[in-house]
């Protein structure tokens, strides 16, 4: 385990003491406490997650010995609560700054009475042996008492802390502690007080930001387990998917289209693989379950067998032919292996939590025998004597299609199939699909005892709804894989979206409305609007040609938010984060480069900078996106003529486009989705029953039609300043609501929200005549 | 902020489905105190409310992890609770918080992860007359924590005497400055 600290930091104590008891393995490593967002010293758990509480990792080195015993959990609280608030202001002035000041020292004298009083004739703290309360509390007053030739009149006094401290630092294991933590220095190197933790971005997280940008060197990329991101930080990764062809759904549809099942499931498969390949969806190989390779897989691993009662190795069908005893094999031989398997998943985040409590309530009452095979003529005949006229269960041979597939793609197939230790599985579906992956399949894959590669990650997602319904293939409602390239919306903008607003804990909803919103504000205003500002400048006062990059504290500021960004998002795979966008653009407004490039020759340079380092982090931002938009990120790539090794995702934002580095030509990455285009594909995918309810209603004010001229040019500091404006009488609005102010004030408020709104939208260049009135309050019926 | 805290241990008490404890406050801190069946007296929020978690055979345990690396880290955020969010008075301190919080919650459902746990009663608890005076606006600066939240607040058992917070699905502001 590793332990983070600083230098001298007298509460790391509490940790190499707790390792030095048990013996345990502490690597200490120092680091800047401004490098880190938590406050040190920071314990790096085994699971990845970290403690920050060093009180917490104190007790968690030391075993947890003393879980149970209340008096040191009131210790502990005491010490985090009650002392260190007085002691931390005490430390620094009155000895790391050698000032006198009555005030801290008299609001420290309670507290070390307090302690005294508890250690009269004692040796520990509690009980009779060193605990975490001993622990903690020695090293919270080591910058006090760690000196014994150098104590101060008030603190001798207390000679029951006195004794008690001076017997502990005979101990071994803290007597090599601060051996260790204070490099042998003793209490001198203690910075005598805890810093107060920064949250805003510090000098010396921006001293790191620039040098690591300078040095375009990066320590160890972050491992990180998703396979999204497996190609981008250089893992090898299999991205295997297909259509699971048998089944009764097939015969069914077959018979509507008047085609055999086969011919279906040809039109199906090439009809999905093309949506794929439109979303751009990179699997290695989309295959289908109805190849030899799935029939020979099926047949071969699932019908030979060892009889569970006699351990007969040729056990065949549902009696063993050697001691004629009736198999029941799953349930008898499966449940313990799975329960194993399960225990070691439950207690990660390695699934999603829907995942695991419908597993549970799978498992919680038992296996049962369920039936694998149906009596149906579109499937993988059972190859057993007597049941050939059955086909196996669709949900029994479907998941061997992954490994059918693979085989289909490679045959080293088992390099990926048979090899747990290296290999980590992730399986992607809905809810629905769970227990099938989750207790099925697994079962059939321990139940061969061949070392089979089982699910590590299970992300089930809840629900998809559609505006306020579901889709529904049948009655037409909902835009669907294939409708959507019709759309002439770019398959980009789609999985922006989706991956936006995938259910991941909880049913989410596809809103026509929020996909224009999301495209014209988070796309065009955000991202869009900052590449083409930055590579504009490039193109039109630098000649298309990367300026000179000199970093400067000011440039610091960004560099280091944008590697708190570049982190967090490494982090999190799943959401998208647009801080660096948002940091960008405020970087470039206040630098003002447009006025720099006109100045004397030191500003032209300033302007090149601010620039350059807007350039780098369009270069960046390119290459976080890519698995989300890999067309957005292929074209800005193009307009930056980047290289194609930016497409390493490190976790420092390095310089990768140097001065001198000519780009290509800048042009807008996205195109506004208008209102009216939202309104036509709402209607277009309502099904039929949205004729019906237009027909009762008033048809509403239509909007003049927005002119589509040239792009308007648009002030952004008048944008900004509205767009702050706006905010704050939003507020404004909001708080007399909740004041309950007189109706008349609160709809003059209203209306100047309103006109707000409308100034600037026509700032955007937008049609101020979309504004319409606020959120359509309903109108209450009552007695005045 | 320890005003309420007698009411909030007696909160946890019936969430867990325990007996009526008595409790009192001491000092200008309010320290709670707990005494106990057998006539121990626990001094301290973080100490009172895991007390209360292991007397729970049923409900409880859950609440306190289920491994040594769990305990720990539910402990750390016990301590959190009355190390930082109760001494958040001002206003910077209490925006400085939030956008830790906001951060640390980005991935996860709840502070453990995808579990109930201690933590998050205890910080609920601590959060929440914070959470009653953010306006709309920073209830989406600070998106993860309202998000967690209102999942905490909704889950049975939880909000008991407190008044809900009231948040809203849809974004209303469309950029934010990170």
């Amino acid at each position: 385990m590793k332990l983070l600290t600083d230098s001298g930091n007298q509460h790391a104590l509490k940790a190499v003491i707790a390792a030095n008891i048990t013996g345990t393995e502490l690597q200490i490593e120092e680091v800047d406490q401004a490098s880190c967002s938590g406050q040190l010293p920071i314990l790096e758990l085994p699971s990845g997650k970290a403690l920050f509480s060093a009180n917490l990792t104190c007790r968690y080195l030391l075993g947890n010995k003393d879980a149970d015993d209340f008096q040191v959990d009131e210790w502990l609280e005491w010490e985090s609560s009650q002392l260190q608030p007085f002691l931390a202001p005490y430390l620094v002035t009155c000895i790391g700054q050698g000032k006198k000041d009555s005030a801290l020292l008299a609001a420290v004298v309670p507290l070390l009475e307090h302690l005294d009083k508890a250690l009269k004739d004692r040796q520990y703290i509690v009980g009779s042996s060193v605990t975490s309360a001993d622990v903690v509390v020695w090293s919270a007053l080591f910058p006090l008492y760690g000196d014994s030739s150098k104590l101060a009149d008030e603190l001798t006094r207390y000679s029951g802390i006195v004794d008690w401290f001076q017997n502990l630092s005979t101990h071994e294991a803290f007597k090599s502690a601060i051996a260790t933590v204070t490099k042998g220095k003793g209490v001198s190197a203690c910075k005598a007080g805890s810093t107060s933790s920064e949250l805003s971005v510090s000098a010396e997280e921006v001293t790191a930001a620039i040098s690591a940008f300078k040095d375009g060197k990066s320590p160890k990329p972050w491992i990180r387990t998703h396979p999204m991101f497996c190609r981008l930080r250089n893992w090898n990764t299999l991205y295997i998917c297909g259509t699971d062809e048998y089944g009764t759904a097939t015969e069914t549809k077959a018979l509507e289209e008047g085609l055999t099942p086969q011919q279906i499931c040809d039109k199906y498969n090439k009809i999905h693989s093309e949506i794929y390949q439109w979303f751009e969806i990179g699997f290695d190989f989309f295959g289908r379950t109805t190849t030899p390779q799935q029939t020979e897989f099926l047949a071969d691993r699932f019908v030979e067998g060892t009889c569970p009662l006699c351990n007969y190795d040729d056990a065949r069908g549902d009696q063993c032919d050697k001691c004629g005893k009736l198999i029941n094999a799953t349930e008898l031989k499966l449940e313990p292996a799975l329960s194993a398997f399960l225990n070691t998943i439950y207690p990660t985040d390695d699934w999603s939590n829907n995942a695991k409590v419908i597993t549970r309530s799978w498992v919680r009452d038992g296996l049962k025998p369920r039936c694998i095979t149906r009596d149906l003529k579109w499937g993988t005949p059972v190859p057993l004597e007597g049941f050939t006229e059955k086909v196996f269960y669709v949900w029994f041979d479907a998941p061997i299609g992954y490994l059918s597939i693979t085989a289909n793609y490679t045959d080293q197939w088992e390099k990926w199939w048979k090899n747990p230790q290296q290999v980590t599985l992730y399986n992607f579906m809905a809810k629905d699909n769970v227990p099938f992956h989750s207790v099925v399949f697994p079962c059939s894959l321990l139940g061969a005892e061949d070392n089979y590669t089982l699910v590590n990650h299970l992300q089930a997602t809840e629900y998809l709804n559609y505006e306020d319904g579901k889709f529904s293939k049948s009655r037409g409602v909902g835009v669907f894989g294939n409708n959507a390239k019709d759309t002439g919306i770019p398959a980009d903008i789609y999985r922006f979206y989706l991956l936006f607003v995938r259910p991941e804990s909880q049913d989410s909803t596809f809103s026509w409305e929020d996909f224009m919103t999301k495209n014209n504000s988070e796309l065009l205003n955000n991202l869009g609007n900052f590449v083409n500002r930055a590579l504009m400048f490039v193109s039109n006062f630098f000649q298309g040609v990367i300026p000179a990059v000199d970093v400067t504290e000011d440039d610091g500021q960004l560099l280091a938010q944008v590697n708190r960004e570049l982190q967090a998002f490494i982090q999190c795979l799943e959401k998208v984060s647009w801080g660096g966008v948002g940091g960008g653009n405020q970087y470039i407004q206040g630098q003002k480069p447009w006025v720099l490039v006109k100045g004397n020759p030191g500003e032209k340079a300033r302007a090149g900078t601010v620039i350059g380092l807007a350039a780098n982090v369009a270069c960046l931002l390119s290459v976080m996106v890519q698995p989300y938009m890999p067309a957005t990120s292929n074209t800005i790539q193009q307009q930056l003529q980047a290289p194609a090794e930016v497409n390493i995702l490190t976790d420092t934002f390095v310089c990768r486009l140097q001065a001198g580095h000519k780009i290509g030509k800048p042009s807008p990455l996205f195109q506004k989705i208008e209102a009216s285009t939202m309104a036509e594909l709402k209607k277009k995918f309502a099904g039929t029953q949205m004729e019906r309810k237009e027909k009762g209603q008033k048809s509403k004010t239509a909007a003049p039609p927005v002119q589509n001229a040239a792009p308007v040019k648009v002030d952004q500091a008048e944008v900004d300043r509205l767009t702050a404006e706006v905010q704050k009488q939003g507020d404004a609005v909001r708080q007399l609501k909740t004041d309950k102010a007189e109706k008349k004030l609160v709809d003059a408020e209203v209306q100047k929200l309103i006109a707000l709104k409308q100034q600037l939208a026509a700032a955007k260049g937008e049609n101020p005549a979309e504004i319409i009135g606020g959120k359509g309050k309903k109108n209450k019926k009552g007695k005045k | 902020m320890a005003v309420g805290v007698e009411e909030e241990v007696k909160s946890l008490v019936n969430f867990l489905g325990l007996p009526a404890y008595k409790v009192t406050t001491h000092g200008d801190l309010k320290v709670p105190q707990l005494q106990t069946s057998n006539g121990r007296t626990l001094m301290g929020l973080a100490t009172i409310s895991k007390f209360l978690a292991k007397s729970s055979a049923s409900n409880g345990a859950k609440l306190l992890g289920t491994s040594p690396e769990e305990h720990a880290e539910i402990a750390q955020w016990l301590e959190y609770r009355v190390t930082v969010v109760d001494r958040s008075v001002e206003k910077k301190d209490v925006q400085a918080m939030l956008k830790e919080l906001n951060s640390y919650l980005l991935d996860k459902v709840y502070f453990l992860g995808f579990h109930l746990s201690l933590a998050d009663l205890v910080i609920y608890h601590g959060l929440h007359p914070v959470m009653c005076q953010l306006n709309f606006y920073e209830k989406q600066q600070y998106q993860n924590v309202s998000r967690w939240f209102d999942q905490v607040q909704h889950y049975p058992g939880v909000q008991q005497h407190l008044p809900k917070v009231v948040f809203v699905r849809n974004s209303l502001y469309t950029s934010f400055d990170h």
